[in-house]
């Protein structure tokens, strides 16, 4: 009796079905799931967010993209460092413009309407991107236009940060929203699942970003590897 | 009724009729005159349960939900946007509260702005800006201080303007007396310390 309830003591509590987050199908917006209060959040320590931000230590007045969308965290942190803070809603854009269709993400002139409306700001805008996890859920044609975009609007030594699961045994992985809580301290509150459009293992990383001059990845204890990038 | 009252009524500042007196006016000495609401809709919706949006519009200026105006909007006093505008607001020294049913086609300047429609322009608050949840805003903002619930979209840049805090006019110094050797008094400190 005593060991079964020391064993059960070290495993840990187990997630029940009720507390799961719903998986999500691409027609459900994200934007919908993260205004509720079903969000699972805890804090964890981030190398990639400790590293990104090392990279701009005692600059103020850059220009920062977060594409996860605004929140308050973000916000303050980032202005609080002196930077300017430029938002854009990364996911909702890509629901509403493609609702669910993965054929319609090969198309050019789809895949053209979707970038001029997110991502149309002039060459050489950005000292740093947070990509977070966003560019997981798109077909290989769409998600290397997206790259390419960002390697245009960011300036010349600008960094870029990207997180990927990195296991491809799992059908679906959890949709987080980040917060950043300090420099090394991330709040991700999962609010959904689901599925990757595809593996993202080292090789094709180093493809996805081969436009950029430096890749560099952390694993993390969740198998999820965080990307920095340089131009 | 007696012949006083109405010459008393005669007096009596206009009134907006959503708020019909039944009362005779009491006889009030003259005082300070009050600052009048202006109304452009019905206040119907205040005689059902107050919402959010209700207590925001408060006593400013109302521009309800039926309204479209096209054009320069220039108010000193706060005012409610229930309805849509296109053009320019500017409330320099007051707030500017958009409804839920509030659509803001205009470039906004304001001291406070309060965000619960869409607003579609730049906006520049001096004090602070607050983006409730279900709000929309696209435009780049500037402003001291920026609330953003969860559940609210934004698109665009923030640009934080740090407003240098007030300081107490410095009282005036008086020159040292010949002869006397007393010790100029320091200065007083910036701000008050807080104990823990």
């Amino acid at each position: 009796m005593l060991r079964e309830r020391l064993k059960s003591i070290l495993r840990g509590p187990r997630s029940s079905a009720a507390a799961s987050p719903p998986v999500s199908g691409m027609g459900q917006p994200r934007f919908a799931a993260r205004s509720g209060d079903k969000e699972l959040s805890r804090s964890r320590l981030s190398r990639g967010l400790e590293q990104f931000f090392g990279c701009f230590a005692g600059q103020t007045g850059l220009t920062m993209l977060d594409l996860g969308g605004a929140n308050q965290q973000n916000v303050n942190f980032i202005t609080s460092l002196g930077h300017k803070f430029y938002s854009e809603d990364f996911l909702r854009a890509f629901e509403e413009i493609f609702a669910g269709d993965r054929a319609d993400q090969s198309n050019p002139g789809r895949i053209e309407h979707f970038l001029g409306q997110i991502l149309e700001y002039p060459d050489e805008t950005f000292d740093g991107v947070l990509a977070w996890d966003v560019l997981e859920y798109m077909e290989p044609a769409l998600l290397t236009a997206a790259v390419d975009r960002l390697a245009r609007i960011l300036k010349p030594k600008g960094y870029l940060l990207a997180f990927f699961h990195s296991d491809d045994r799992v059908a679906t992985v959890p949709c987080y929203i980040f917060r950043i809580e300090d420099i090394r301290t991330l709040q991700v509150c999962e609010y959904a699942k689901r599925a990757p459009s595809q593996l993202f293992n080292n090789r094709r990383m180093e493809k996805l970003f081969q436009n950029f001059e430096s890749v560099k990845f952390f694993l993390t204890r969740e198998r999820l590897r965080e990307v920095i990038v340089r131009k | 009724m007696s012949v006083w009252n109405k010459q008393r009524r005669e007096e009596e500042p206009f009134k907006p009729l959503n708020t019909p007196s039944l009362r005779p006016a009491p006889p009030v000495p003259p005082v300070e005159t009050k600052k009048e609401t202006t109304t452009l809709s019905s206040m119907s919706s205040m005689a059902a349960g107050r919402t959010e949006a209700d207590l925001l519009r408060g006593g400013s200026a109302t521009i309800g939900k039926a309204v479209k105006i096209v054009g320069q909007i220039f108010s000193r006093e706060d005012l409610f946007v229930d309805g849509d505008v296109e053009g320019t607001i500017e409330l320099i020294e007051h707030k500017l509260t958009i409804g839920p049913n509030g659509k803001v086609h205009a470039g906004v300047k304001a001291r406070e702005v309060v965000a619960l429609g869409a607003i579609q322009g730049n906006v520049e608050a001096s004090d602070r800006i607050e983006i409730r949840k279900d709000a929309k805003l696209v435009g780049d903002i500037k402003t001291a201080r920026i609330v953003i619930e969860d559940g609210a979209y934004f698109k665009g840049s923030i640009d934080i303007v740090k407003t240098e805090p007030k300081t107490a006019p410095a009282p005036p110094r008086h020159p040292p007396v010949p002869g006397s050797n007393a010790a100029p008094a320091p200065a007083p400190a910036a701000a008050p310390e807080v104990k823990r």
